[in-house]
């Protein structure tokens, strides 16, 4: 038995564990088990397989909340959710979607990609004019009332002049900005809805008559794909309302089946459809006649069988009266447009589209478009792009899953046409790059052909270019394909023409071949995009070819031994696109690079990539962009391994340091890495450190210690001091260890009353009292100074808890101070509860002198005298909740910690425990479970037979 | 005053209103009311007539023969729907037949609108009322075809070739620019219910073609052995080409004949009802070339 000093309970910590260790149990299948829900694996498989006859779908729901995120995979994501519903919900337009979707595929690129293509190109800053003729619309108008007839002839003109101004009040705009125009037209497709919504179907159609009219008109042409665009959207309004119109019309009594015939259509019906086509056949103007037509070309399968097998290839006829072969060209892209979504299977008239294409194809020479461009001033290069949208879409529809044959004769036929530059473009656009690929030695060829003037060439390497990068040319032609690519590119004068096609060819080089040629690549743009600072008007395209780069070198040792990667850095001098190119290598860095690496080629240049991000954080940076830069940076100090070389390891770790000052959490991480790389060395050494390892270590320590204090957030301070502190006792460094604990024990009084945790102010005493508690876990172990006194360090984090500035009517201190007894509990144990290996406590030290035990209960007994000093405060104050809550955590460390057995302690106990109960508001559950223990303590005899050796 | 809500209306039993001699003309009247009312006797009447009309330029002329441009009666026949009563509130339909026969050795021409000759075919539902009602009455048209064609319609086609040296009145032919324009019209014996078809190719042009155009003309005579006015006004002008075409590529002739202003070619002692297209060329220096085809439109 122990001295009479002795207040604390003796401890057999082994015989303790023992007792206290639950009953290994094992779970079984069916049983409850908290962890559960969150099991995945294959349970369901199994568990349904032993229920056997049980529903299926009940076992599936039971675990349904298998894990969250795997579910959310499944398919039925929101997102992909609300795709396919509005994929239904695509308007009536497709009442027979299902006979299309046979011909026309999900891998035909839609119209609305091409829409917002086209409008993002085709832009002008000239300005647009919307002039409305005052012809008459249709030859014939207001005749068709026979009540009207005996009208003179007077009257009825101004009748429809009357009808003509409400329609569109102003005849003529002007001046019209791009933007203007875009909303003028819009309106149109308003008034056009507004004018169906209220039975004006023949204001309507003037509407849409009117507006095709627009496409006539070529002034401003380089706004001409884009117009098209704009105004092709109203007819397609006008198609849907005529459709849908008389579409209900027969779905009385009920609907129309999906895949109705003819005979399903009743006259009525079948009448307002015929006047529909009467009306429009009547359109005095070609091009409007064409387009409305062309509009509601569905609408002939209400009339008869054949309806739209007979009208497309009439309308691809007629479509040669356009003189104008722009105009032609855009109307014949619609057409295709129309037939591609009402009757794919119809690939004739699109061959014929073609071809008609072709045969007028030298009227884009003619004098009167020469004179055109003349007149606005527009180059023949330029012009000749805005044909590249319709023929591309021409083409791409005539492609669309088109045999091998066909393709083969559209090459032939263009061919015939002298390798025509802007035919050729377009069909390497348009064909399947497979195709386009396969052929590329002969389509180098055709492009070295084709005559200089017009259409620049390299836009045509720029399009075969595009097909390479996703299709692979044989084996064998790779090189030369890239030699002969590459010889045109570089001659291009115009920076940007250069850098758009040179672009497109790195994903090529890329994809097969090795560093060598993606090196010369980057030498050739940088030589290109250098002199006046030509870069600077380039970064989308050159992050564009980083991108590309990461997307296929992922062995950074490769990447980083290309000569001209880190020059091609250099040129991104804008800092927020510098930063946005470092990052997104990095990603890319983070994610691929999996080992490890010492590598001094890597290590360079991300040191340089990952400074660069840091030096762009200054004052004005953002948390979230100074935490994610941080993440980046941390992940790349993870990444560097010297393997056994600790202090090749250590050297980086300061260099990184001075290079990462401004990023806190780097600062934190490397203090991380420096810790581990101590308990490393440690692990390696098998905890006996050699006269050199022991010298390696106490520089980390001393690392760790310069650094710690550069950090602002104190909690990040006090822990890492703590953590260091750890470290370096775990290592032998004792006085290295007395310094961390002693500077985070002199930092405490700093700790100020409240701090901000994500941006919200918050108390700071929790966080302290989780901290001190830590703290006083990791004091057991830690031997005095042998110059200090006693509990030297105890006593010093006892005293300033005792003169920190607590929140008013805080308990803190006071519990601070229950959460000390244990400590001295423990300390005053023969054999400590843990101990540090190579470390002599001060069990060993003191080996139980009573003089030392003597300072633990005198110690012991002040803190107990302040708790109860402060017991006596709360009641004076009526803070009787306080008051129970304390007394009965004190109850609770007495219990477990002390020697009841002396019966002042035991009568403290005994009094604690009333003083709990006395006002009721000592949580039942908890007191309940420790009411025997209180009544066994009135028997003391008993209490000491079951509970002492 | 609940009476004024009352609506007549005729419904014909044939969405596009179309019948022939011989046939009957079926279809019902509808009477909208919301309370029961009272009314004097609903009747019906069928009517067809040629209205002819003299052109102002022609009317001092012809003054003589003013008798001969009264209206001519091709058919007329009139029944009494319900007698004086009541009918109740509600929708009431009240079925009728016509049957389309004409009497002696009459025709029913085809219907037909256009300026100095009209041929119109109407039903009239009368509904009388109380001297305090106005008395109701709805006009409804409806469309008569003439009997087909038995005869073969066997299709001619008609080429033509228009240079500067095929156009009459012209004064300086000297001045014209060069062109030559080649093309066909697959008939000019059409049937009404076909479009008119061709192609035209514009093999050279010194000056570019602005527009190219078909023009469907009316040739309206009226008149009898005394004298007759005869004019020729254009239904409707169709553009088939607008602006420099290109050359040697054959451009499409597609015109649809409009319903009821065209009808078959048609002549009788009193009037005559034909029609023509002219192929128009408008230069860009704004000549006017026209060639002219007559038509003889038939049904089949």
């Amino acid at each position: 038995m122990h001295s009479q000093y002795q207040r604390s309970r003796g401890r057999n910590y082994e015989a303790e564990l023992q007792r206290c260790r639950p009953e290994a149990a094992l779970v079984e299948f069916g049983d409850y088990h908290p962890l559960k829900s969150i099991m995945v694996t294959d349970t369901k498989t199994r568990r349904g397989a032993r229920k056997g006859s049980t529903s299926s779908s009940s076992s599936s729901s039971s675990s349904a909340p298998l894990d969250p995120l795997s579910s959310m995979l499944d398919g039925t994501d929101p997102l992909s959710m609300f795709a396919a519903a509005s994929a239904t919900e695509t308007p009536a337009m497709s009442h027979s979607k299902e006979k299309e979707e046979e011909v026309v595929g999900p891998d035909f690129e839609s119209w609305s990609l091409k829409r917002g293509e086209i409008l993002a190109r085709f832009t002008t800053t000239e300005k647009l004019s919307i002039v409305s003729r005052r012809d008459k619309l249709f030859c014939y108008s207001k005749l068709k009332d026979p009540g009207s007839s005996a009208v003179s002839e007077k009257v009825r003109t101004r009748l429809e002049e009357l009808d003509d101004l409400e329609e569109g009040s102003q005849r003529e705009l002007l001046n019209l900005s791009q933007q203007d125009y875009a909303n003028r037209i819009e309106e149109l497709n308003q008034s056009l809805k507004e004018a169906w919504a209220s039975d004006q179907k023949v204001k309507a159609l003037k509407i849409v008559i009117q507006c095709s009219k627009l496409l006539s008109d070529t002034s401003v042409i380089q706004f001409y794909p884009s117009k098209f665009v704009l105004i092709t959207d109203i007819l397609d309004t006008f198609g849907r309302l005529v459709y849908d119109r008389i579409w209900t019309m027969c779905s009385d009594p009920r609907p129309l089946p999906d895949s109705f015939t003819v005979d399903d259509v009743n006259d009525t019906a079948k009448e307002t459809c015929l006047n529909w086509f009467f009306k429009i056949a009547s359109i005095r103007e070609l091009l409007p006649r064409l387009y409305v037509e062309a509009a509601i070309l569905k609408c002939n399968c209400f009339l008869n069988k054949c309806g739209i097998q007979e009208t497309l290839p009439r309308l691809t006829a007629m479509i040669r009266g356009i003189g104008d072969p722009l105009v032609a060209a855009y109307t014949r892209a619609y057409l295709c447009r129309v037939g591609m979504e009402v009757a794919p299977h119809l690939k004739d008239s699109l061959n014929r589209n073609f071809f008609d294409l072709l045969g007028s194809f030298r009227q884009i020479s003619s004098e009167s478009v020469q004179n055109q461009l003349v007149l606005q001033r527009v180059e023949v290069p330029e012009y000749l792009t805005l044909y590249s949208p319709a023929i591309s879409w021409i083409l791409q529809c005539i492609a669309y899953r088109a045999p091998e044959p066909l393709l083969t004769e559209m090459m032939e036929r263009c061919k015939k046409l002298g390798n025509n530059a802007l035919l050729l473009n377009s069909v390497m656009r348009a064909f399947r790059p497979e195709f386009v690929a396969g052929r590329a030695t002969d389509f180098i060829g055709m492009i070295k052909d084709c005559d200089e003037a017009g259409f620049p060439k390299h836009l045509l390497f720029g399009s075969l270019g595009r097909s390479v990068a996703c299709a692979d040319p044989p084996e064998s032609e790779r090189l030369t394909i890239l030699n002969e690519a590459w010889k045109v590119v570089t001659k291009v004068r115009s920076p940007q023409d250069y850098i758009n096609c040179a672009e497109i060819w790195v994903e090529f080089t890329c994809r097969h071949f090795s560093k060598r040629e993606v090196n010369t690549v980057l030498a050739d743009i940088i030589k290109h995009m250098t002199p006046d600072r030509a870069f600077e008007d380039a970064y989308p395209q050159l992050q564009s070819v980083i991108r590309k780069i990461l997307t296929y070198f992922h062995d950074f040792s490769v990447l980083f031994s290309m000569e001209r990667f880190l020059p091609f850095l250099d040129m991104f001098q804008k800092d927020s696109v510098r930063v946005e190119v470092c990052r997104s290598i990095m990603e890319v860095f983070i994610k691929h690079q999996v080992e490890p690496t010492r590598d001094p080629v890597i290590l360079n240049a991300m040191l340089h990539i990952c400074k660069t991000m840091h030096d762009s954080v200054n004052a004005l940076t953002v948390e979230d962009e100074k935490r994610s830069l941080a993440l980046l940076i941390i992940g790349f100090i993870r990444m560097v391994c010297f393997g056994r070389d600790f202090e090749q390891q250590l050297s980086f770790c300061v260099e990184a340091r001075a290079t990462f000052c401004n990023l806190e959490s780097v600062m934190v991480q490397l203090i991380h890495t420096v810790n581990q790389l101590a308990m490393e060395t440690s692990r390696v050494m098998r905890g006996s450190h050699s006269r050199k390892t022991a010298a390696f270590v106490r520089a980390c320590a001393a690392y760790s210690f310069i650094t710690i204090p550069s950090l602002s957030s104190i909690f990040s301070r006090l822990s890492l001091y703590l953590l260091s502190g750890q470290v370096a006792l775990a290592n032998q460094c004792l006085s290295q260890a007395d310094a961390f604990l002693k500077a985070a024990v002199s930092l405490l009084p700093e700790v100020p009353r409240s701090i901000s945790v994500e941006g919200k102010l918050r108390a700071s005493e929790s966080f302290l009292l989780d901290f001190i508690n830590n703290f006083l876990a990791t004091l057991l172990v830690v031997p005095d100074h042998p110059e200090h006194g006693v509990l030297y360090l105890v006593r010093g984090l006892l005293n300033m808890i005792q003169d920190y500035t607590w929140e008013d009517n805080s308990d803190a201190k006071v519990r601070v101070y229950v959460s000390a007894l244990p400590l001295l509990a423990a300390m005053s144990q023969e054999t400590y509860l843990y101990s540090i290996p190579k470390v002599d406590s001060n069990e060993t030290l003191y080996g139980g002198d009573p003089k030392f035990l003597l300072e633990i209960n005198k110690l012991s007994e002040t803190l107990i005298g302040q708790v109860l000093d402060h017991l006596k405060g709360l009641g004076r104050d009526e803070a009787t909740r306080r008051q129970g809550a304390l007394a009965f955590s004190l109850f609770g460390v007495l219990l477990a910690h002390g020697d009841l057995r002396n019966n002042k302690l035991s009568q403290l106990a005994v009094n604690l425990w009333n003083l709990s109960h006395k006002h009721g508001y000592c949580e039942t559950r908890v007191s309940v479970s420790s009411q025997p223990i209180s009544q066994k303590i009135r028997k003391p005899d008993m209490f000491s037979l079951t509970f002492t050796k | 005053m609940s009476e004024m809500s009352v609506t007549l209306d005729i419904r014909l039993k044939r969405a596009n209103k179309v019948y022939h001699e011989g046939e009957v003309l079926a279809g019902v009247i509808l009477l909208v009311c919301k309370e029961a009312m009272q009314h004097h006797g609903i009747s019906l009447s069928m009517e067809g007539l040629v209205n002819l009309q003299l052109s102002s330029k022609s009317v001092g002329v012809f003054e003589a023969f003013y008798n001969s441009v009264k209206p001519i009666q091709l058919i007329s026949s009139n029944i009494e729907v319900a007698k004086a009563g009541k009918i109740p509130g509600g929708k009431t339909e009240i079925p009728f037949e016509f049957p389309l026969n004409t009497k002696g050795n009459k025709v029913l021409y085809e219907t037909y609108h256009g300026v100095f000759v009209n041929i119109q075919y109407t039903l009239r539902c009368d509904m009388k009322r109380s001297l305090l009602a106005k008395d109701l009455s709805r006009n409804c048209e409806f469309i008569v075809h003439c009997q087909p064609q038995k005869a073969k319609v066997v299709p001619t086609p008609v080429k033509f070739t228009i240079t500067p040296d095929t156009l009459q009145n012209t004064r300086e032919r000297s001045l014209l620019p060069k062109f030559l324009v080649r093309g066909h019209l697959d008939a000019t014996n059409c049937v009404i219910s076909q479009p008119l078809t061709g192609e035209v190719v514009v093999e050279n042009s010194d000056v570019p073609i602005k527009s190219i155009e078909l023009q469907l003309v009316r040739v309206e005579t009226c008149g009898c052995a005394e004298g007759y006015a005869r004019d020729a006004t254009e239904i409707q002008n169709i553009q088939i080409a607008e602006g420099d075409v290109c050359h040697g590529l054959p451009i499409p002739i597609y015109m649809v004949f409009p319903r009821l202003f065209t009808c078959p070619t048609l002549e009788t002692t009193n009037f005559k009802v034909e029609f023509e297209v002219n192929v128009v060329l408008v230069l860009h220096d704004d000549h006017l070339i026209t060639e002219n085809f007559p038509l003889k439109l038939c049904r089949i």
